[in-house]
């Protein structure tokens, strides 16, 4: 099944890799749900997220690593994050204010104006991370394996 | 002397953004290899992130993240926090540069499975038998 | 060629050089970058957006603009990768 030469690397690092990857995980979420307060944000933690898939992938083989992420889910989360951040924006204009005036959405759920505003960062900053963690990803993928999906670095 | 050493002190980090950039520069321009070019873009960029952060930097300015209700009740002074704006701009603009780092990436390997070779004069010999 | 790259390199960083004489001083809190719209954002930023960290603030709310079309455009580099590498296996 997984060809030990070319594929994959050595049992102790597949190991760390597989202790490690949700505790990276998690911070990339950190980084970007803590943004409001902390440095962080959409793109960072983005990238962080990326970057746990792609060591994934180099640790267990980029064939073998397709099975946790598809190809075709990493395609429609990429797609779904600037729709995310579009879609929020069109939203805030249909309620009746501005385009990207998160205010505005203060009229479908009551939080008050200013939190809206608050919140309307961190649901952009949700698009963005989205978006940069797969394209990301779809970028080490293509980069990696000369567009075949075969076998990466 | 003194008028020039002042000079100096004052404003020797954009001598290094700028000398950071011929760099990029001469790889840009003087190389023929596509790979140093585009390492070459990369260092560009580098330097003009460089250059636009340092325009942000107040001297005893603390960093951009306040405290909310401290700020809430008495405000925040202008001349306490450093400039948040080139750091906004800049992060996107290293954002941009990955996507074109990446894309420029991508055209190479195209460029490499089409001709078998990277250098601009025999990419050229090639095109013109 | 190589010649002329180089000084082609070095007449572009004497001018730079040269332009340098007119900026401000590094630090200097009243640096024309510092002065103009800046201060509006610090100190009222954390009043209209309840986010103390200054540049999400700016990077989601006043500039958000500017983060959705670049957000596209990582998008766009990503299609672009995909559609000039990706080949279905022979």
């Amino acid at each position: 099944m997984m060809d030990q030469r070319t594929e994959s690397c050595d049992i102790i690092i597949r190991m760390t890799v597989r202790i490690m990857m949700p505790f990276i995980q998690l911070f990339g979420l950190y980084v970007i749900v803590h943004g409001h307060y902390s440095p962080g944000g959409g793109f960072q933690g983005g990238v962080i997220l990326g970057a746990a898939y792609i060591m994934l992938s180099i640790a267990f083989g980029l064939k073998d690593s397709t099975r946790y992420l598809s190809e075709k889910a990493n395609a429609v989360m990429g797609s779904i994050g600037p729709m995310i951040f579009v879609g929020v924006a069109i939203v805030c204009a249909l309620v009746g204010g501005l385009f990207l005036d998160y205010s505005a959405l203060d009229k479908i759920i009551p939080l008050g104006p200013i939190e809206w505003r608050s919140m309307g960062i961190f649901l952009v900053e949700v698009g963005v991370g989205l978006a940069v963690m797969n394209i990301m990803l779809s970028l080490y993928w293509d980069l990696a394996s000369n567009g075949e999906m075969e076998e990466g670095l | 002397m003194d008028a020039f050493m002042t000079e100096v002190v004052a404003k020797y980090n954009y001598w290094i953004y700028v000398i950071l950039m011929m760099i990029g520069f001469y790889a840009m321009i003087g190389k023929r290899n596509l790979v140093k070019k585009l390492l070459g873009l990369n260092i560009f960029q580098t330097a003009i992130i460089l250059l636009f952060i340092s325009a942000g930097v107040k001297r005893g300015g603390g960093i951009p993240i306040v405290d909310k209700h401290a700020a809430l009740e008495h405000g925040v002074h202008a001349a306490q926090t450093v400039n948040p704006l080139p750091h906004v701009l800049m992060l996107t603009a290293i954002v941009v540069s990955v996507s074109v780092t990446g894309v420029a990436l991508a055209v190479l390997l195209r460029i490499w499975r089409e001709y078998g070779t990277l250098e601009e004069d025999e990419i050229l010999e090639k095109l013109s038998q | 060629m190589k010649k002329l790259a180089l000084l082609a390199t070095i007449v572009t960083g004497a001018l730079l050089i040269y332009g340098v004489q007119d900026f401000a001083p590094w630090g200097d809190p009243d640096a024309p970058a510092s002065r103009h719209l800046s201060p509006h954002y610090i100190e009222k930023a954390v009043e209209e957006t309840h986010v103390p960290n200054l540049v999400t603030a700016v990077l989601g709310d006043y500039r958000g603009y500017d983060t959705m079309f670049e957000t596209v455009v990582i998008f766009c580099a990503g299609m672009a990768v995909v559609s000039v590498l990706r080949r279905p296996k022979s």
